[in-house]
């Protein structure tokens, strides 16, 4: 890694090395494009594999191993109980990330991307200057700021855990209260609850994982209902006070004011994009009403030549939008006719069962006033669910009532996240019910309840009573 | 709840700018009321509602395109109710929700579905051939049906998929829908049949149904660009026949500093389109000459005085269109078109003369027909009624073709020597410079003359140097003596 020198001149600049940005400074790089990766970070990964995505992943994995114990007593087989050895899962996930976090930064050395250490701000529209000194001219730039953590008001200034601080495992806290029940609340909620922790959680919102359809939440509540000691819907923290064995929270539910004891709050209420301190204003790009900078197809912002990916950049905060768009963005400035133009984004949540959707949801479909003839297929018929012992789930296709085109898919069941890449290939692929239908899936498999809730939509299936006839 | 869509503007137009919407969203209007303004690349035209009703949509603001086949509105007739109909409603509900900053997508279309040209006036058109036909099966709403990789291809290639007949299943664009369709401008499958058998009765008819380029182009597929895939990543298409010709998409000139980016669109894309063809097609050979013009301009100021502001103003343009004429009637080579695949010159007795038009909009070349048996004083009117309805976009279709040569006069804003292009299939066209007083030798004597420069830009393959020059001497030697002109009118 370089320090900031004097002044550097580049063809293209990416600004973060995240997700979005690596990949874009990488595919940029190969083709033939002389790139300069600005990164704060002491490593490139960004958030995802720093501090998110990688080693939640890894935790929930650990996770998840406790559980299939505890399953295997229905199985007849039985475990003693398990004893968890923090640092050690602390240096297993620690491991995990600075092995990938390793490998990126080999990759961009290989293909001669210059990774330079410091915070960039726009000075010019072709040139940004680093904090701490040392500017960076450019031709084209690529902004992939990423985003961060929201924090929430009351505990300002108070020693309670994000993610990411809760991702690091400080401690095994005797009780800990989840604020936010969007994907990273539940993920996190049930990891501690995995290792060993009575977890509570707050949601503001009347339901839980917001964008998700409610039959698929349902199925994963049921289970975390089992695991948490409480889900307080339709509930905010009001007031949080540190007292010796830990916080006093204050949160407001139905009108009523209740105080509860927590040894550590873990505040989970969304992110928000890093576009406040890059410079904006110096070049006049302006952001939408949430922070995000508008962009076109070609991930181009109001100044043609300056792009922006990934969470700073419109549409959902995931990493695999800012992958492909990071893909697009160096594309274009190879003069290729990219776009993002994808017509599916998978979205995944590591609960368990896990949660996964991609294109429309029913909910989208019922807003917009789309007609959708909707396919559900019950994990419960399905014989490998009934011989893993996970029955508990449901996949759903969502298709034109008049093409039978797939326009979204909703799985809720064990395995979720792998199994939507099929249905995300599908819409993008324009395929139809019976297309999915008629592709032999092998036996016996989760896959298979993809192609069922197919069949249930075409009427061809088998495996679940006659549908009445009309 | 009616869906109109943009119908068959004729003459191989796709597509059309809106300029004006006539009503407003809630609106009732009449049948035939005027709904919009819409400009081709040929003119502007008024399309008239085709039912009485209230205007549910528009679809599209000022400066959109709308394609042939697209919902240009969506009426609700009288009476009837407004509301979305859910779905018992065979029509689908406008798209526009499904995808946002989309125009909507084609909805499939029926096969008795208004076919009649409404444009008032229009003549009834050649057969237009299925040039882009709404898709045989597609989606009611939402983006076309294509994988990733096919949509990639339409970008590169410059094709708009909802403009591709669907030959996959449920209505899917396969690779090939959009090669094909990149190649031709014509439909795939499902319809090929009945291109197959049009083209047939076009051969069957013989010299007198000339296909337009778009049919035939297998041949120049390459030189020619293809009449639809307008934005085109023109790289892709002209990679292969010429060679030498090395194509590379531009360098993105924001790096070197601000930019302002105008899409190319309507007139000028037409323009850039005819002018390329005529360029890369056509063999240009210029010939240049001067008009002593002092007795015809004498005339011409007495004559204008005479009439005192009644009638058509006498430019010199009629003058030199009559001359033209006489011309032409000498050397039929250029009043004639060469069919490069029917290897044929066709020549034409009938003599319609082009004047291109500054539209402020567009260069736009209206025709004043029959020039042999008009006066001076009717093609006068004549170009004063049609430069006039030209600038306004009132063109009608009619009043754009059927031209055998062109005059370009670009005088009254100066130039000695203009160089035309040639206005293909036309084989010459006719650049007039600024009438200048000039000192010329008459019979030994240096006298001041008015003297008109003219360059003859003609088509080499059909007409050489010394018949160049011979008409154009023969048009001077008219517009020199205003006496033989009259003998012409």
């Amino acid at each position: 890694m370089v320090m900031g020198s004097l002044k550097q001149e580049t063809e293209v600049v990416v600004i973060g090395a995240g997700p979005g940005g690596y990949v874009a400074a990488m595919r940029a790089a190969d083709l033939g494009r002389e790139v300069l990766l600005v990164e704060e970070r002491e490593r490139p990964g960004g958030v995802c594999l720093l501090e998110g995505c990688i080693p939640s992943k890894a935790l929930i994995g650990a996770v998840e191993i406790v559980d299939a114990a505890r399953r295997a007593r229905g199985m007849g087989i039985a475990f003693g109980e398990a004893a968890v050895d923090l640092d050690a899962l602390r240096a297993f996930t620690a491991d995990v990330v600075a092995k990938l976090s390793g490998g990126v930064a080999h990759l961009l050395q290989r293909r001669g991307v210059e990774l330079v250490h410091g915070r960039a701000r726009f000075t010019g529209p072709h040139t940004l200057s680093l904090e701490g000194g040392g500017t960076i001219e450019f031709r084209r730039c690529i902004i992939a700021t990423g985003s961060r953590i929201n924090l929430l008001p009351p505990a300002y200034e108070k020693p309670v855990w994000s993610s990411a601080e809760a991702l690091q495992l400080p401690s095994l806290p005797e009780t800990l209260l989840v604020v936010g029940g969007g994907y990273i609340g539940m993920e996190m909620g049930l990891v501690y609850s995995g290792l060993g922790s009575r977890v509570s959680l707050c949601e503001f919102h009347p339901r839980l994982l917001m964008g998700a359809d409610t039959d698929l939440v349902e199925i994963m509540v049921r289970d975390a209902r089992r695991r948490f000691d409480e889900i307080l819907l339709e509930s905010r923290v009001v007031g949080v006070e540190q007292t010796g064995a830990g916080f006093a929270v204050e949160i407001e539910s139905a009108g009523r004011t209740q105080k509860q004891e927590y040894a550590q709050i873990l505040v989970a209420i969304g992110r928000k994009p890093n576009t406040e301190k890059v410079g904006l204003e110096a070049i006049g790009l302006a952001v939408d009403a949430r922070g995000h900078i508008p962009v076109d197809e070609a991930m181009r912002t109001a100044i043609p030549h300056i792009q922006a990916i990934g969470d700073a950049a419109q549409g959902p905060m995931l990493a695999h939008k800012a992958t492909r768009e990071g893909k697009v963005a160096a594309e274009v400035i190879a003069g290729h006719p990219a776009a993002f133009d994808n017509r599916a984004i998978p979205a995944v949540v590591f609960t368990d069962p896990e949660i996964a959707w991609a294109g429309l949801t029913e909910r989208e479909a019922e807003a917009k006033g789309i007609p959708v003839k909707v396919g559900r297929f019950p994990l419960r018929a399905l014989g490998r669910a009934r011989a893993m012992g996970r029955m508990e789930g449901l996949t759903k296709v969502l298709s034109n009532p008049e093409t039978g085109q797939i326009v979204g898919v909703g799985i809720v069941g064990p395995h979720a996240s792998e199994l939507i890449a099929e249905a995300t290939l599908a819409i993008e692929m324009g395929a139809t019910i019976e297309d999915l239908a008629a592709t032999i899936h092998p036996h016996p498999t989760l896959s298979e309840s993809l192609m069922e809730a197919a069949e249930t939509a075409a009427g061809t299936g088998v495996h679940l009573p006659p549908a009445k006839k009309a | 709840m009616f869906e109109f869509k943009l119908p068959d503007l004729g003459e191989g137009i796709h597509e059309g700018e809106v300029l004006k919407w006539h009503v407003a969203e809630g609106e009732r209007i009449a049948e035939d009321a005027p709904l919009v303004d819409i400009e081709t690349d040929k003119a502007a035209v008024t399309i008239p509602a085709p039912k009485a009703g209230r205007v549910v949509k528009l679809n599209g603001k000022v400066g959109d395109v709308i394609m042939v086949g697209q919902i240009v509105a969506v009426i609700a007739a009288e009476g009837a109710a407004v509301a979305i109909a859910p779905a018992a409603a065979p029509a689908p509900a406008p798209t526009a929700a499904a995808e946002p900053g989309r125009a909507a997508a084609p909805a499939p279309g029926p096969a008795g579905a208004p076919a009649a040209s409404p444009v008032p006036g229009a003549p009834p058109a050649p057969a237009p051939l299925p040039a882009a036909p709404p898709p045989a099966v597609a989606p009611a709403r939402g983006p076309v049906p294509a994988a990733p990789a096919t949509r990639r291809l339409a970008r590169e290639l410059g094709v708009d998929l909802r403009l591709v007949a669907p030959t996959g299943p449920g209505g899917r664009v396969t690779p090939e829908d959009v090669r094909r369709f990149a190649q031709s401008g014509a439909p795939a499958a499902g319809v090929e049949e009945e291109a197959a058998q049009a083209a047939a009765a076009a051969a069957a008819a013989g010299g007198a149904a000339r296909a337009p380029a778009g049919d035939s182009a297998t041949a120049l597929a390459a030189a020619i660009p293809a009449p639809h895939p307008a934005e085109a990543e023109f790289a892709a298409r002209a990679a292969s026949a010429i060679p030498f010709l090395d194509l590379e998409p531009l360098p993105d000139f924001a790096q070197f500093g601000p930019v302002e980016i105008e899409p190319l669109r309507s007139i000028r894309r037409k323009v850039a389109r005819k002018m390329v063809t005529s360029m890369i097609l056509v063999p240009h050979v210029a010939h240049m000459d001067e008009a002593d013009v002092t007795d015809l301009e004498a005339f011409r100021k007495a004559e204008n005085e005479r009439r005192g502001g009644r009638g058509a103003k006498l430019t010199l343009l009629p003058f030199v269109v009559k001359a033209a004429t006489a011309g032409l009637k000498q050397a039929a080579s250029f009043n004639a078109s060469l069919d490069p695949f029917k290897e044929e010159i066709v020549y034409k007795k009938y003599y319609n003369i082009g004047i291109a038009v500054d539209t402020g909009r567009g260069l736009i070349v209206p025709v004043v027909c029959c020039t042999d048996c008009k006066s001076i004083t009717d093609i006068a009117r004549d170009i004063e009624g049609l430069a006039a309805r030209a600038r306004e976009g009132k063109l009608a279709v009619e009043e754009l073709r059927g031209g055998t040569f062109t005059i370009t006069n670009v005088g009254p804003l100066g130039g000695t020597a203009p160089i035309p292009t040639i206005n293909y299939p036309e084989v010459a066209i006719l650049g007039m410079g600024r009438v200048q007083e000039k000192p010329v030798v008459r019979d030994g004597q240096i006298v001041v003359r008015r003297m008109l420069p003219l360059t003859l830009a003609f088509d080499h393959r059909v007409a050489d140097g010394a018949d160049a020059a011979r008409f154009v001497t023969e048009m001077i030697r008219h517009l020199a003596d205003p006496h033989l002109l009259l003998l012409e009118a």
